[in-house]
């Protein structure tokens, strides 16, 4: 099979890679690191985030840190959202778009909680796709010209766990609780956890290091995203894998595609890249074209003809044969009228999605396309995003 | 991960191929290293009873939750028998590659020079 490959490589690993390796996972290269993509099965690790929690390692994620006196006005001018006035303890999906407007990386801000340990400083923090990581940092670091602002790379010593699905907030609780002994040692309450609302964070310590505890994710499911120091991750893992027992498996990167996929959110370099305006990409209402003045991207969008531009949209099919990133989309005359992003055979729903751009006049709801997989027709219908929703 | 069988040849392209003399047919199928780096299969499209297939060109597709990948056919000759097993149930070959996992029976023709012992093909896929 062609795309079997069993050549060597030297990409970057994770703090956690012997964990991974000990626990018999699968890697792959993504973005230049050495990453679990499974651990036994994707379809079970899939099932298990749907049905009970899974356990990422993302640290291969980038983490950039502002601080300063002029940090909410630098990124109201940096990054495409309103984030000043953000209140403190929560989380905002923006992007950063070039000069023309178009995506260069989509990003999650969080304004960092004050911690109850009395350490006060208003600080924000930039999480980065892996593999925009350096374009992010020279982007920002260049557009903090002018500003009273600190920016601090720390992608290198910064480790990113995720605990997703509906038990989490048990098996972190249960955790963090295990890790002291005390219900507030971490820095918070332990029922502050449970209590704690979608796109908000909290700032505590876990073995006498910083913990940001954030609940947001990538997979659909609720969920909780655990920024430690490196020298801390395995500690963190062995005690969230002690914590959560069966109710929590190992997940690789494969099953948080698939996951991420049903739930119609963007991957970039698939839906999103320097191609496309945040319009096309159902991202228009990320972009404060009123709430704020000026900023990076607005003058490109602003002038930008979205006539016949081609828009992203959800397309279902039937069978097992599903269409993959760059397979024509076409009319059942056989026209070519958009091109596939992301497509798989639903584990959830068992039967094919994917996201696609389609020429404009497609894009409606309800109609009636095909997709084109290596020559033969699958029909496919446009449907709403996302295909799945949790209840 | 499982030893590789000593009994079968095995292709570059991660097929593997039991010969019996006797009847001059081959079973074929892909090898357990090709569906580990696959993931889980959700899907099997091959040849009908009574196609030939030639060594080295594609005979088939498999399709797994992240990828899709053509299937090579390992020796030259007529298609005889369909495993209906993998086509119903496609994760068989990530359960059993080398037994209930088998693909094809084909009356052979040709085999190619190129087929590998197990040991050559563990070196190419480094075990």
């Amino acid at each position: 099979m062609s795309d079997v490959t069993a050549g060597a490589m030297r990409p970057r690993q994770s703090p956690l890679h012997k964990v991974h390796a000990d626990l018999g996972a699968t890697f792959t290269d993504f973005a230049g690191w050495d990453m679990p993509v499974r651990y036994t099965s994707d379809l079970e690790e899939h099932h298990a985030v749907r049905r009970s929690a899974g356990l990422f390692d993302l640290s291969h994620m980038g983490e950039i840190r502002v601080t300063g006196p002029d940090a909410e006005r630098y990124l109201d001018h940096a990054l495409a959202g309103k984030l000043s006035g953000l209140t403190r303890g929560r989380a905002k999906y923006t992007l950063l778009l070039t000069p023309e407007g178009t995506v260069l990386d989509d990003l999650i801000l969080y304004r960092l909680a004050a911690s109850a340990e009395g350490d006060d400083r208003d600080e924000f923090l930039v999480v980065a796709n892996a593999s925009n990581v350096d374009a992010d940092w020279d982007a920002l670091s260049r557009r903090a010209e002018g500003f009273d602002v600190e920016l601090t790379n720390e992608s290198e010593q910064t480790a990113l766990v995720a605990v997703q699905g509906p038990r989490s907030a048990e098996i972190i609780t249960r955790a963090l609780l295990a890790s002291t002994g005390e219900a507030r040692a971490n820095g918070f309450a332990v029922q502050d956890i449970s209590d704690l609302k979608y796109y908000r964070c909290l700032a505590g310590t876990f073995d006498d290091a910083p913990l940001l505890l954030a609940r947001t994710g990538y997979t659909g499911e609720d969920g909780f995203e655990l920024y430690v120091p490196i020298e801390k991750a395995q500690a963190l893992w062995d005690l969230l894998v002690e914590a959560g027992g069966d109710e929590l498996r190992p997940c690789g990167l494969a099953c948080r595609d698939t996951l991420r996929l049903e739930a119609g959110m963007p991957l970039y370099g698939h839906e999103l890249s320097t191609q496309t305006l945040p319009a096309q990409a159902g991202l228009g209402r990320v972009v404060a074209l009123t709430a704020k003045e000026e900023f990076i991207g607005r003058e490109g969008i602003e002038n930008a003809d979205m006539t016949g531009r081609r828009v992203l949209v959800g397309l279902a099919a039937e069978g097992r044969r599903a269409g993959r990133a760059g397979y024509p989309v076409v009319t059942a005359s056989g026209e070519t009228v958009g091109e596939i992003t992301s497509g798989t055979l639903s584990p959830t729903l068992g039967h094919p999605i994917a996201m696609a751009f389609v020429d404009p006049q497609y894009a409606d709801e309800g109609t009636e396309l095909a997709l084109d997989v290596r020559g033969k027709q699958v029909p496919a219908t446009v449907v709403p995003l996302p295909f799945y929703r949790r209840a | 991960m499982t030893t590789l069988p000593e009994n079968l040849s095995y292709t570059e392209e991660h097929e593997w191929v039991k010969v019996d003399e006797a009847s001059n047919t081959a079973l074929v199928g892909v090898t357990a290293f090709a569906t580990k780096q696959l993931g889980d299969i959700v899907l099997v499209d091959l040849p009908e009873v009574g196609d030939t297939i030639t060594a080295g060109e594609p005979m088939g597709e498999i399709e797994s939750t992240k990828s899709v990948s053509e299937l090579y056919a390992p020796v030259t000759g007529e298609v005889v028998e369909v495993n209906q097993t993998v086509i119903d149930t496609p994760e068989t070959l990530n359960e059993d590659a080398y037994e209930a996992g088998w693909l094809l029976k084909v009356a052979v023709t040709e085999l190619p020079d190129s087929l590998m012992s197990a040991e050559k093909y563990g070196e190419l896929i480094g075990e």
